[in-house]
């Protein structure tokens, strides 16, 4: 109960935002309901859902999916193509790219998870990369290949075009990220979503109940797959047009990024992952700019003018030092006696301080 | 008949550069349990150590200046990695493989920062530059520096395999290294060795891959990682011979669909991954799943 | 003899002490608190049903899980060891699986096992096992299950082993190989203490000096082997069959 009232608090916050002048220096370049901060926060919200439909897959049911940015992909350019080369209407293009999401998201997914752990891995990036490669390559008068294409602006609709409207297309990202978090919310708690969470621990446990963990995973790949091409559909709206960055291996590994960041498998870390990668990715090049990074000298400055790196970086960062994500950092910082260094130089495998409690043996077989 | 040459020495040619850098993934993840994402990073870090050398020196001696520090920079940095991210995380196989993940996406990048997001040219010498005339074909030189590489590299291994101690107890570990262990063989040195050895082959096809492209750029390893990803899932993992004829398989295949149709290579391997690993009735290491 | 209420007997120098062992693996315990002698000669039989944790034991002994409670071999702590240096100590392992390296041949087989500093005693393990030299360049996956079995044993032989632990050597054995398996471990027990995990209550009538019982990842018997034997009451409940 608490927990829905918090989302329900946080959901009613961020609507309030492009109501708001606040501003927050350093932060964001201007107040908070300037046309450029709503952009940068809508490509947040819209990165947070995205992670919340892979966290589905990888903290939740435990399938490690390098393919995922291809239903992102498909939701972009479907809806792009049929807008300006078919002159499909924006919603009817939009729910065709739900449909091919869809139906792809079976098709691949039936096939994909009939093999385990590192085959599914490398089956999905095997899908992936042949999406990638006929955005770009494969036909690039209808894709636009390298630079991606432009949404016929006469398709979509007043509410959402004009940089004076930009509130509008924050509130839709924000209504994706809600869908997103709801629905997961939701089907975590339910019967079949509890059923994905025993697949990750254990599987053999769960055929063991005579279920059949195929299904489950199917389930699982499915929704996220369709939630990743309507959240492309999104960043569509929210970019004009298609890019082909989203179909590359580096933006299906920044949502993993995004999740481990964040916590696997806990919701709020997840969207805080998700929200601080998309920021980080989008400020770079104006935080490089700045005066104080600048100043630095050329060697420190170079590599802080990457994004890539810096997530890298954060990313081992965060596996060595803070395994579990940011989502553990409440919790680490309440037991703040605790050593930092968790890692345990485990060559060895050992517990030095095992559960013995220093019980006498048992009472051992009766006299006979 | 002399584009068939063509073709077939390209496609060979990019087999030995696939070869360089699976072999030592295969040997790793046979050996190790570990899916190296960093192994792209390595293949970067010895293109650009050799260009830089290059660079300064000219000439065939540049080259083979080039050579040594195209090696030397991708087993050290192979080393580095295993000593300070692999082994801390050995019981923590997820985050492993998490960890090589942020080490491939950081390194390249890093490298770009240096060197910058633009191609930087390879200047051959003359020797390299030109071709030979083969049945009638015109191959460019640097196929057969390529494949000369990979089958010494080919034959070094299996005699390092066959012949030494070493060899030896990798060739044990990638079957059961817990009785390794338990045969008093610390197999974390083989570890470092062979993540080493990895790393000097993946150095030396970032310096040929450069060669062959007549450029560098930060992105070069990650693409050749994806390719020996393949190779390394359609021969089997820990099998030389295996990764040897996959590569083969993969060039061939990849250059002749090309040129059937632009693009149809490069997709069509990818969906063969796909098809073979769906078909297979075995575990990547080739024991029955 | 058997144990009273709370008190396992403990002998006098014993080359190995397991004191309340501990092991949880994927989250439930297997051992809860099992603690044993094995006499620094002679064989100890380590005895139970299917699934007690006599192999969890073993593999507990050589590092191979994370442990609660101590192990001690000739007073040295093996808690804080990895495995190999464990096996360096001279603690041997023969288990259940034989896991004999199948693409290797017999003689590469030995060859890895060979110890770092002292001479390896071919002519022990060759006198034993003279299959071993007959096939000496044969892949040790072809090997029949019995000649696997005296390869996995000999190997431990080559070095100087101190103790060994043995997993169920003549399992899925046919009973010419089992017989030969049984005669090469007496001998070899003239040698070297064994912890001997086995089944085949003929093997262990006939050379088991000590029985350690588990039931459940506990301890519930330890005495003499052959007493234990002799009563077939006792033998039937503790493991569930006829002696």
């Amino acid at each position: 109960m608490r927990r829905t009232l918090a989302a329900l608090l946080a959901l009613a916050l961020l609507y309030a935002i492009p109501y708001s002048t606040i501003r927050l220096p350093g932060v964001f370049d201007g107040p908070l309901d300037s046309p450029g901060v709503l952009q940068l926060l809508a490509v947040c919200l819209v990165f947070a859902g995205l992670a919340l439909s892979y966290d589905l897959l990888f903290g939740h049911t435990g399938i490690m999916s390098f393919g995922h940015g291809l239903f992102v992909t498909g939701g972009m350019y479907v809806t792009t193509i049929l807008v300006n080369h078919a002159g499909y209407s924006l919603l009817i293009s939009a729910l065709a790219g739900l449909g091919v999401g869809l139906g792809a998201a079976i098709v691949l997914g039936a096939v994909a998870l009939r093999v385990d752990g590192i085959g599914f891995a490398m089956v999905t990036l095997a899908f992936g990369q042949a999406v990638s490669l006929l955005v770009v390559s494969g036909s690039p008068g209808l894709t636009g290949g390298e630079q991606g294409q432009t949404l016929n602006a006469a398709a979509v609709p007043a509410a959402l075009s004009g940089i004076r409207n930009t509130a509008n297309l924050y509130w839709l990202a924000l209504a994706y990220l809600a869908l997103c978090a709801a629905l997961l919310w939701w089907l975590t708690t339910s019967v079949p979503g509890r059923m994905m969470r025993a697949v990750k621990e254990n599987q053999q446990r769960v055929e063991v109940l005579g279920l059949n963990p195929y299904l489950f995973k199917l389930l699982a790949f499915v929704v996220a797959g369709v939630l990743a091409t309507g959240g492309g559909v999104v960043y569509l709206l929210l970019l004009g047009g298609a890019t082909p960055t989203v179909s590359g291996s580096d933006f299906t590994l920044g949502l993993l990024v995004m999740v481990v960041l964040g916590g696997a498998g806990r919701r709020w870390g997840v969207v805080a992952g998700g929200v601080l990668y998309a920021y980080a990715d989008q400020s770079l090049t104006r935080l490089s700019g700045s005066s104080s990074v600048a100043a630095l000298p050329g060697l420190l400055r170079g590599p802080l003018q990457q994004p890539l790196f810096l997530l890298g970086v954060s990313f081992v960062a965060v596996v060595f030092f803070l395994p579990g994500g940011l989502a553990t950092l409440p919790a680490r910082l309440r037991t703040s006696t605790m050593p930092i260094r968790r890692m345990a130089i485990t060559r060895r495998h050992r517990v030095t301080s095992g559960p013995v409690t220093g019980k006498r043996q048992e009472e051992v077989a009766p006299r006979g | 008949m002399s584009t068939l040459i063509l073709l077939a020495a390209t496609g060979l040619g990019l087999a030995a550069l696939y070869f360089l850098v699976a072999s030592g993934l295969s040997l790793i993840f046979g050996l190790m349990d570990v899916l190296n994402f960093a192994h792209g990073a390595f293949v970067a870090v010895g293109g650009y150590a050799a260009w830089t050398v290059a660079d300064h020196v000219a000439g065939t001696l540049g080259l083979g200046l080039a050579l040594i520090a195209a090696i030397a920079g991708g087993a050290a940095l192979a080393a580095l990695t295993e000593l300070f991210v692999i082994r801390p995380l050995y019981a923590r196989p997820l985050d492993q493989v998490l960890a090589t993940v942020g080490l491939g996406l950081a390194i390249p990048a890093l490298l770009q920062a240096i060197w910058g997001a633009d191609p930087r040219t390879w200047t051959l010498p003359g020797w390299l530059a030109g071709t030979v005339n083969l049945l009638g074909a015109h191959v460019p030189t640097v196929r057969f520096l390529l494949i000369a590489a990979a089958l010494a590299l080919l034959g070094g291994l299996r005699l390092l395999l066959s012949r030494t101690r070493a060899g030896l107890v990798v060739r044990a570990g990638v079957e059961n290294r817990e009785m390794v262990a338990a045969l008093g063989i610390d197999v974390h040195r083989a570890f470092t060795g062979v993540f080493a050895l990895g790393g000097a082959a993946a150095g030396l096809a970032g310096l040929l891959d450069g060669l062959y492209q007549g450029s560098m750029s930060p992105g070069d390893g990650t693409a050749l990682l994806i390719f020996a990803f393949v190779v390394v899932v359609l021969g089997r993992m820990g099998s030389l011979t295996g990764t040897a004829v996959a590569s083969a398989a993969v060039g061939l295949v990849q250059q002749f669909a090309n040129y059937l149709s632009p693009n149809l290579g490069d997709e069509s391997v990818v969906i063969l991954l796909a098809a073979v690993l769906l078909l297979r009735r075995r575990d990547l290491k080739g024991r029955p799943a | 003899m058997t144990a009273s209420d709370n008190q396992v007997p403990r002998i006098a120098e014993p080359i190995l002490r397991i004191s309340e062992l501990t092991v949880k693996l994927g989250g439930s315990a297997i051992l809860h608190g099992v603690t044993f002698d094995v006499a620094a000669t002679g064989v100890t039989a380590l005895l139970g049903r299917n699934g007690v944790g006599k192999t969890t034991t073993v593999k507990s002994v050589l590092g191979l899980h994370p442990v609660g409670g101590a192990v001690r071999f000739a007073g040295i702590d093996l808690r804080a060891l990895p495995t190999h240096r464990i096996a360096r100590l001279g603690v041997g392992y023969v288990p259940e699986d034989r896991a004999v390296f199948c693409g290797l041949t017999v003689e590469e087989n030995l060859r890895l096992a060979e110890p770092a500093r002292e001479a390896p005693r071919y002519d022990f393990v060759y006198e034993l096992f003279p299959v071993l030299r007959e096939r000496a360049r044969q892949s040790a996956g072809t090997l029949s299950g019995g000649e696997q079995q005296m390869l996995a044993l000999g190997r431990v032989l080559l070095g100087p082993a101190r103790l060994l632990l043995i997993d169920e050597p003549t399992k899925g054995l046919s009973p010419k190989y089992a017989g030969q398996v049984a005669l090469a471990l007496g001998r070899i027990a003239e040698h070297v203490p064994i912890l001997l995990v086995e089944q085949n209550l003929a093997v262990v009538r006939r050379m088991a000096r000590d029985a350690v019982v588990l039931d459940m990842g506990r301890v519930v018997h330890v005495g003499d082997a052959r007493d234990l034997l002799a009563d077939p009451g006792l033998t039937n409940r503790l493991l569930g069959v006829s002696p």
